[in-house]
């Protein structure tokens, strides 16, 4: 089961999971806003570069 | 049993090819069910959860490669030597058991994992392509040509496919899938495009041109031990 549970995680999150971390709240804050009636679809085209760049400086490493 | 995936047809090459193609119709026998079983499945559930669930995955896979083909292109992560990997699979397969009479079971094994699990991340992409637009069956087609195509290659060649530009290929897949997984992720959780559709090659195109300039930054700023670098799209070696 635990093996199951790690290719799964692995198979989803890959190989940084503040992408995925990023995905979640993006797209949480999308449908929090579009439940309150305010324009929504800016949200992701911002916050995903935003995490994009986060993820490939820890990739790079400590300057 | 070696620690990563080896490609069916260095096995076909360095063990019994006909093992190997056993393993390989066993996995795709096994996607085909899949398919059958989950494409149902997913255009069952209500379009704006579809999307979402959907769009999410579709951008976690799409960064992922994105992220990849950005530190490889950047030389922050070695490129993959198809050569290298190929000579280091034949030799783990020679010095594996040798084959007796009957099925090569560490041929059948190894390209059974090899396909199930390199096409299970290809079959998802594809049904949830397909579930988005409400025609599995095509999307599975088109799907069932390329994999026979790549097949078809792999067997006439039987060597290492050395001049795919693969990274190039990641870097644009990355884009693609990201863009997409925007467009119906926000679309999922109640958003609305300006524009609907007209809005994803403005999507396409601003990740692109922020995932170069990506390639840039990581140039610029990578610590780490030269490596080989890889060309992206429109960024000078």
């Amino acid at each position: 089961m635990t093996a199951f549970l790690r290719a799964v995680w692995e198979f989803v999150v890959g190989d940084d999971w503040l992408l995925a971390l990023g995905v979640t709240i993006a797209l949480g804050i999308t449908a929090l806003l579009a439940a309150a009636d305010i324009a929504a679809w800016w949200v992701a085209p911002v916050l995903i570069p935003v995490f994009l760049v986060a993820s490939i400086r820890r990739a790079l490493g400590p300057r | 049993m070696p620690t990563h995936a080896s490609s069916p047809s260095t096995i076909a090459r360095t063990r019994k090819a006909s093992s190997a193609l056993a393993g390989t119709g066993a996995a795709l026998a096994v996607l085909a069910v899949a398919a059958a079983v989950l494409g149902p499945a997913l255009t069952s559930l209500p379009i704006s959860v579809l999307r979402l669930v959907v769009g999410g995955l579709l951008l976690v896979f799409g960064l992922q490669w994105l992220r990849k083909a950005i530190l490889r292109a950047a030389g922050a992560k070695a490129l993959h030597d198809e050569e290298a990997i190929f000579a280091e699979q034949a030799a783990e397969a020679e010095d594996a058991p040798p084959p007796g009479e009957g099925l090569d079971r560490y041929a059948f094994a190894i390209c059974f994992k090899a396909v199930a699990l390199e096409g299970l991340e290809v079959l998802f992409i594809v049904l949830t392509f397909g579930a988005n637009q409400h025609d599995v069956g095509l999307a599975a087609l088109a799907a069932a040509a390329a994999v026979l195509a790549v097949l078809g290659l792999g067997l006439a060649v039987r060597a290492p496919l050395a001049r795919v530009p693969e990274n190039t290929m990641k870097f644009a897949v990355g884009v693609l899938l990201s863009a997409f997984g925007i467009f119906w992720g926000a679309e999922g959780a109640g958003a609305s495009w300006p524009g609907n559709e007209a809005s994803l090659p403005f999507l396409v195109a601003f990740l692109a041109l922020t995932a170069l300039a990506l390639v840039r930054y990581a140039r610029g700023a990578r610590r780490t031990v030269p490596a080989p670098v890889a060309p992206a799209p429109g960024v000078e070696a």
